[in-house]
């Protein structure tokens, strides 16, 4: 980003203020929309302001990891399409949709929000596949928590088909929903200058010095943790990105139920 | 004034010349835009009402530098097309041949700049040789439809000086829907309010007394 025009923005943070007039911890209207698409087995559309993202969850029979032959396995996908914002490119994935996916796949799975041992069928021989699939819609800032927001609604949305000699009915949605007893939810937060703010919009995000996503259980134990960007962060700063993202994410648990 | 969709046919035979935002196929008129129309004397014109910007010489703009060239810099008008500014063009000083570009603009750097021609191919250049042609430094970029550009400077820029009055920020708009802020916090916070609520309310009547109001409140 511009210099002179970044200046600006932290000469205006500085002051308590941001360009839309929301507080350094105010998050935009969240809104979540489950079972918006009937061939998933589970999905969600949610917006935080302007940003939409929708998720789906597959769910398919496979051979398990040689190491863990009891436990199912979760996939993790998010894609940037150019719809979204012309700076996405088509075609491979970019370093961002792949670090992003792996922002949402650590989240549930570091929580161990999905039992992976209860996805299993016959050890050593079968187990479910979750294929949790993100693409982004619209993007005005902060992807990235609302793609974890999607996915863990997606999750919570999901029934198991029905199962009839090993083949699977897609058709037929049995009443077996996954176990979340965890729920995790990230918040991404950014160091702008000397100040922290969460939920970016397009402007802040090109910005920001740093960037500290962090997920949250409902008890406020910490499940995960990516840091992004060039600059570098103190242990103070730590702390504090890492107290706000508590903080916020509680206030977003509350919203969200 | 009639609303018209594109492919409506405005008129036949060849008592009429088409204008902006309308073609002629065989001996028709037809809208290329949706919009308004009007008919001054034999030429049919056509006010668009959405769409995105299209380059036109003489329009003064913002716009972002994406790229720098052998010669000369890459901007982004908000367009499909994108425009060139040659070294020439862009300041009274001599560049020599292989200087380091950046000195004058770097890429993410926004300038108000206008445009001196449009090619058939849709090739734009720009110019920086003018009264107001600038390096835009501080403040705030917003964009806005710029089929609104008119009703946000209002008759004879009614709307916009009283925006800048109130408010005491600097404001250039562009013709390609960019509009530049500038001032303290809080009157930026306003002004890019009263703009987008003259984008969003532009269809409605005493939009200025409603602005007038808007601005005087400590909302």
């Amino acid at each position: 980003m511009n210099k002179d025009l970044k200046a600006h923005m932290i000469e205006v943070l500085k002051q308590g203020k941001r360009f839309d007039n929301r507080k350094h911890d105010e998050f935009r209207d969240i809104k979540i929309e489950k079972g918006v698409v009937k061939t998933a087995e589970g999905s969600a559309r949610v917006s935080v302001g302007g940003t939409t993202v929708l998720a789906g969850i597959k769910l398919s029979i496979g051979s398990p990891y040689p190491d863990r032959p009891e436990e199912g396995t979760i996939i993790t996908n998010v894609e940037l399409s150019p719809m979204a914002n012309p700076e996405f490119e088509s075609g491979r994935p970019g370093i961002d949709s792949v670090e992003m996916s792996r922002v949402v796949d650590r989240g549930i799975r570091e929580s161990k929000a999905i039992d992976l041992k209860g996805l299993g069928i016959d050890k050593g021989e079968s187990c479910w596949l979750v294929n949790i699939d993100v693409v982004a819609i619209n993007d005005e800032g902060n992807i990235k928590d609302a793609a974890s927001l999607a996915a863990l609604a997606a999750l919570t949305d999901t029934k198991f088909p029905e199962v009839k000699d090993g083949t699977i009915n897609y058709k037929k949605k049995t009443k077996k929903g996954l176990d979340l007893s965890k729920q995790p939810i990230s918040v991404t937060v950014l160091k702008i200058g000397d100040d922290f703010i969460v939920d970016p919009t397009i402007q802040e995000e090109r910005a920001i010095d740093a960037r500290l996503t962090v997920s949250t259980l409902k008890n406020k134990s910490i499940c995960a943790l990516q840091k992004g960007e060039e600059s570098p962060l103190s242990f103070d700063d730590v702390q504090k990105m890492v107290d706000l993202g508590v903080k916020t994410g509680a206030k977003i648990r509350k919203k969200v139920k | 004034m009639e609303t018209v969709v594109p492919g409506e046919v405005l008129a036949e035979g060849m008592d009429y010349l088409p204008s902006f935002g309308t073609y002629r196929q065989k001996d028709k008129i037809v809208a290329s835009r949706l919009g308004l129309v009007r008919v001054d004397g034999r030429v049919i014109k056509l006010i668009p009402l959405a769409g995105a910007y299209l380059p036109k010489k003489n329009d003064r703009i913002i716009a972002k530098v994406s790229d720098i060239a052998i010669s000369g810099w890459r901007f982004d008008i908000n367009s499909a097309y994108g425009a060139m500014l040659s070294t020439k063009e862009a300041t009274s000083e001599y560049i020599r041949r292989g200087a380091d570009l950046t000195r004058w603009f770097n890429v993410g750097d926004y300038v108000v700049t206008k445009i001196t021609n449009v090619t058939s191919q849709n090739l734009v250049d720009l110019t920086m040789k003018g009264r107001g042609l600038k390096k835009i430094v501080g403040g705030r970029i917003i964009k806005i439809n710029c089929t609104k550009v008119p009703r946000v400077i209002g008759k004879k820029g009614s709307m916009i000086s009283m925006i800048k009055d109130k408010t005491g920020c600097s404001i250039i708009i562009g013709q390609n829907g960019f509009v530049w802020i500038k001032g303290k916090a809080d009157g930026e916070l306003k002004a890019t309010k009263a703009i987008k609520m003259i984008e969003e309310k532009s269809h409605v009547k005493g939009l200025t007394d409603k602005v007038n109001k808007f601005l005087g409140s400590d909302k």
